[in-house]
C-alpha cells in the first residue's frame, strides 16, 4: 500500500473523530469553544442555531416609511436599529435579534417569546418623551453623569400614587417627576442663536401644553428640566425665564447635526425615519419542536434508503461509499455549528436532499469503474481509471451547483429573503464538504480495500456489483 | 445498442405536451384567481396566513363566523393534515397586531381553544409582490447566462461549444415551465401558493437542471475524439447509454430523500418538496429527452445546409 494513502487514512481518521466529537458530544469545555475565534467572544459556542421556525418565537420586518422620491441613509437606519434593540432588549428576552437588511428594512427576531402581541406593541411604540423635573438629591455632577453613561431612569409616568409613595422611601432610587411628555409637543426644529449662531433646537408645545409649561416655568425659575427620551437623559437644560407662550429652545453645546438629530428625534419619537411594520410572525414554540422531530424521523428514513440502496448495488464500492457520506453528514453537521449556520426546516430540507445527492459522484465513479473492468481492465487500473476519468463530469456538475449557489444567495439578499440565504449556504457547503468526501475519502478507502484484498476481489466482481 | 436518440421526435411530441399542459394549467389559474398564473401567497401580496392548532374538534363554518364578525369578510378556511390533528390554516386581509388578538381571543370564546404554542401567524402588510416576481426572473435569466457560459466555456474543445450551451438552456427552460405548471396546477387542486419557499425550490431546481446535460455533454467531450469516423448521432447515442445507469441510480437516490420527507416531514414543507421532486424527475427527462437529441438536430440541419451549399 502507498505510503500517501496510509497518511490520508490517518487524516481521515482523525477529521471524523473530530466531527463526531464536535456533534455527537453535548458538552464542550471552555477552551475547544475559545478557539473558534471567529464567533463573537461573548456566545461562542458548538450547539446548533436554531431559526425561529425551529425553535418558535417572533419575527417583525418593519421597512422605512417615507414619502415618495425620499431615501434612506445607511447611519439613520443604523440609528434606528438601535433604538429599535434597545427597546427589544428592555423586554428582557433572550438573544434577541435585530438586523438591517437590504437598504430600508429591520428585522427584529425574538425566539421562544410567550407574548408576542405586546412585544410588536413594544417595537412599535413610538419613543416616549419626557419633561421631568429631577428629584431633590439629585446635583448637576449626577445629572451629567447620568446623562454621559446613558442611564435608564424611573420617572413617575403612568405611576399611581401608592407606586410613588413606596419608591420614594427608597433612598437609592432616583425618581424623576414627570411634567409634559411628547404627547403634549407640538413640533421641534434646529435655529441658531442670532447673537453667537450656535444651534439651538426650538420646540413648540400644543396649546394645552403649553399652558402647562407656562404654569410651570413661572415656578421654577432658575431650576433645572431634565428631557428624557425612552428612559434616558437627553439634556438638563435650566428655566431661564417663565415662557407663555409654549415656544421654547433648548440650549447645549451642539453641533449642527447633533442638534437636528435631536429635533429630529423630538419630532418622530426616537426614530430617525418613521418605520411601519411591513410583516410579522409568530410561531408556536411547540410547534417547531414538533417540526424538528418530523424532519429527522424523515432524514433518517431517507437516508437509510440511500445508505442501503448504494450498500446493496455497489457492494464493497457502495460501503466505502457509505463510510464516505456518514463522514459527509457529521462535516455537514459540524460545520454548521462552526460557521455557525442558522438551521431552518427549508435548511434542513436542503441539507437531507443534499445527502441524497452526494452519493452522485460516487456513482459516477462506480459506474465508470464498472465500465473499465468489463472492458477487461485490472481492478486496480479499473479504480483509478474510473476516479480520474470521472472526475471532470464532477468537476463540472459541482462547479455549475456552486454558480447556482451564489446566484441564490445573491437574490435572497437582494429582497431579504434570509430564508433563501440560508437554503444557498447550506447547498454551497454540502457541494464543497461532498467533493472532499466523494472523492478523497472513497478513493482512499477503495485504496485499503483493494491494496489489502485486491486479488480475491478480482475473483469476486460480483462484491462490486459487477 | 439501443439507438435512443433517434427516438428525438417521440420525445419532442412528449416534451411538446409537457409543455402545452403545463401552459393549460398557468392560464386555467390566471382565469380562475384573477390573473394569477400562479396563487401568489401573502409574502409577496400581503395578507395574514393563520396555522390554528385547536384543542377539541371544531367546526369549520365556526371558525369563518369569528372571522367575519371580526371584519374580516371571505376568509379561506382549510383544514390541515388528518382530522384528529385539529388544525386549521386561516388566509384573509392584513391585520394588526390588536386585531390578531382579539381574532385568537374570540376563537377561544366562541369555537375552541387556541394551542398558543402549537400555532403561528403571519401578517404582511406591503405588495413586494411585483419586486419579488421582477428579482426571481432577474435571477432567472442570471442563473441561465451563468449556466450558458460556464458550458460553453466548459466544453470549448469541443466543435461548436456555443450549441451545448444554448441547448443546456432550452432544457433547463423546459424544466421551468413544467414546474411551474405542475405547481398552478396544485394550486387549482390543493390551493397551492407561490411562497419564498416555493422560489427556492424553482431557484434549486433551475440549478440542478444541468447536473444530466453536463455528465452525458462531458461523454460525448470524451468520445469524440475515440471515436473518429462515426457519426454524431451515434457518438451521443453511445455517450447516453454509458451514462444513463448514472443518472438513474442518482436520481433514484435524491428520489428515496424527497419520498420520505414528503412521507413523514412536516405538513408546511410539502409543496416545497414535491416542487424539487416534480423538478428533478423533470429535469432528468429534459436533459436526456430534449437537450441531447436537440443537439443531434441541430448537428444535423447544419450538415444538410452545409450539403445543400457545396452542391449548389
Amino acid at each position: 500500500m502507498e505510503r500517501r494513502t496510509i497518511i490520508n487514512f490517518v487524516f481521515i481518521l482523525l477529521l471524523a473523530a473530530m466531527a463526531i466529537y464536535g456533534v455527537v458530544w453535548q458538552q464542550h469545555p471552555a477552551w475547544v469553544t475559545n478557539l473558534l475565534f471567529w464567533q463573537p467572544k461573548a456566545s461562542r459556542n458548538l450547539d446548533f442555531q436554531l431559526g425561529l421556525d425551529l425553535q418558535g418565537g417572533l419575527q417583525v420586518l418593519m421597512v422605512a416609511d417615507l414619502p415618495e422620491g425620499r431615501t434612506v441613509g445607511s447611519q439613520d437606519m443604523a440609528t434606528a436599529r438601535n433604538i429599535v434593540e434597545n427597546r427589544v432588549n428592555a423586554l428582557g428576552l433572550t438573544e434577541p435579534v435585530v438586523q438591517v437588511q437590504g437598504s430600508e428594512r429591520i428585522v427584529v427576531e425574538i425566539p421562544g417569546i410567550e407574548d408576542p402581541a405586546q412585544a410588536v406593541d413594544t417595537i412599535r411604540e413610538t419613543a416616549m418623551l419626557e419633561f421631568v423635573t429631577p428629584p431633590a438629591g439629585a446635583t448637576a455632577e449626577t445629572l451629567y453623569a447620568i446623562r454621559e453613561l446613558q442611564m435608564p431612569i424611573s420617572t413617575t409616568y403612568l405611576m399611581s400614587e401608592a407606586e410613588i409613595q413606596s419608591i420614594s422611601v427608597m433612598t437609592d432610587v432616583l425618581l424623576f417627576q414627570t411634567e409634559l411628555t411628547g404627547g403634549d409637543l407640538d413640533s421641534a426644529y434646529v435655529v441658531r442663536d442670532p447673537n453667537t449662531s450656535q444651534p439651538l433646537v426650538a420646540i413648540e408645545f400644543k396649546s394645552e401644553g403649553a399652558s402647562k409649561f407656562a404654569s410651570y416655568t413661572a415656578n421654577h425659575i432658575g431650576d433645572v428640566l431634565c428631557i428624557v427620551l425612552d428612559k434616558r437623559i437627553l439634556s438638563c437644560p435650566s428655566i431661564q425665564t417663565s415662557i407663555p407662550s409654549g415656544k421654547a429652545t433648548i440650549e447645549g453645546s451642539f453641533t449642527y447635526e447633533e442638534a437636528s438629530q435631536l429635533a429630529v428625534q423630538l419630532q418622530y419619537g426616537a426614530l430617525p425615519i418613521p418605520l411601519k411594520i411591513e410583516s410579522y410572525k409568530a410561531i408556536g414554540p411547540s410547534l417547531g419542536a414538533l417540526s424538528v422531530e418530523k424532519s429527522v424521523r424523515a432524514g433518517i428514513v431517507g437516508l437509510a434508503v440511500v445508505f442501503l440502496f448504494m450498500l446493496i448495488y455497489y457492494r464493497i464500492n457502495g460501503s466505502a461509499a457509505d463510510l464516505a457520506l456518514a463522514l459527509y453528514v457529521l462535516l455537514n453537521l459540524l460545520l454548521y455549528k462552526l460557521v455557525p449556520v442558522t438551521m431552518t426546516l427549508p435548511g434542513i430540507a436542503g441539507f437531507l436532499l443534499s445527502v441524497g445527492m452526494a452519493v452522485d459522484a460516487n456513482i459516477l465513479v462506480f459506474e465508470r469503474m464498472k465500465e473499465e473492468l468489463r472492458h477487461g481492465r485490472s481492478l486496480k487500473r479499473a479504480a483509478e481509471a474510473g476516479f480520474s476519468r470521472a472526475w471532470t463530469s464532477v468537476r463540472d456538475s459541482n462547479l455549475a451547483t456552486l454558480l447556482t449557489c451564489a446566484i441564490l444567495y445573491l437574490f435572497g439578499n437582494a429582497f431579504a429573503a434570509s430564508l433563501v440565504k440560508g437554503f444557498a449556504i447550506t447547498l454551497a457547503i454540502g457541494t464543497v464538504v461532498n467533493l472532499f468526501t466523494a472523492i478523497v475519502v472513497t478513493r482512499t478507502l477503495i485504496r485499503m480495500a483493494f491494496g489489502a484484498a485486491g486479488e480475491w476481489i478480482q475473483k469476486h466482481t460480483w462484491l462490486l456489483g459487477l | 445498442m439501443i439507438n435512443f436518440v433517434q427516438q428525438r421526435h417521440l420525445f419532442f411530441t412528449i416534451a411538446g405536451v409537457l409543455i402545452a399542459l403545463s401552459l393549460v394549467a398557468l392560464v386555467t389559474s390566471a382565469v380562475m384567481f384573477n390573473g394569477q398564473f400562479l396563487r401568489i401567497s401573502i409574502d409577496f401580496k400581503g395578507g395574514t396566513l393563520f396555522v390554528l392548532h385547536f384543542d377539541e374538534t371544531v367546526e369549520e363554518t365556526a371558525i369563518r363566523a369569528v372571522f367575519v364578525d371580526n371584519g374580516h369578510t371571505g376568509p379561506i378556511v382549510q383544514r390541515l393534515g388528518a382530522a384528529a390533528d385539529n388544525t386549521w390554516q386561516v388566509r384573509t386581509r392584513f391585520a394588526e397586531t390588536e386585531e390578531v388578538q382579539r381574532i385568537l381571543d374570540d376563537l377561544d370564546a366562541q369555537v375552541g381553544h387556541v394551542n398558543r404554542t402549537l400555532s403561528n401567524w403571519n401578517t404582511v402588510e406591503s405588495t413586494v409582490g411585483a419586486e419579488v416576481a421582477r428579482y426571481a426572473a432577474l435571477a432567472v435569466l442570471a442563473a441561465s447566462i451563468a449556466v450558458l457560459g460556464f458550458i460553453w466555456f466548459s466544453f470549448r474543445r469541443v466543435p461548436n461549444p456555443f450549441r451545448y450551451g444554448v441547448v443546456s438552456i432550452v432544457a433547463m427552460l423546459v424544466n421551468v415551465v413544467i414546474t411551474l405548471g405542475f405547481y398552478a396546477l396544485m394550486g387549482i387542486l390543493q390551493g397551492w401558493e407561490a411562497d419564498a419557499l416555493f422560489l427556492t425550490a424553482l431557484l434549486t431546481v433551475i440549478g440542478f437542471s444541468v447536473q444530466d446535460v453536463i455528465v452525458v455533454f462531458d461523454r460525448i467531450r470524451e468520445n469524440i475524439p475515440r471515436h473518429r469516423g462515426e457519426s454524431f448521432e451515434l457518438i451521443v447515442n453511445r455517450s447516453v447509454l454509458e451514462t444513463v445507469h448514472r443518472s438513474l441510480a442518482t436520481q433514484l437516490n435524491a428520489m428515496f430523500v424527497m419520498v420520505a420527507i414528503l412521507l413523514f416531514g412536516g405538513a408546511t414543507i410539502k409543496p416545497f418538496i414535491a416542487v424539487m421532486l416534480v423538478g428533478m424527475l423533470s429535469e432528468t427527462f429534459t436533459s436526456l429527452c430534449v437537450a441531447v437529441p436537440l443537439l443531434v438536430a441541430w448537428e444535423e440541419r447544419a450538415h444538410r445546409h452545409a450539403l445543400a451549399r457545396a452542391a449548389a
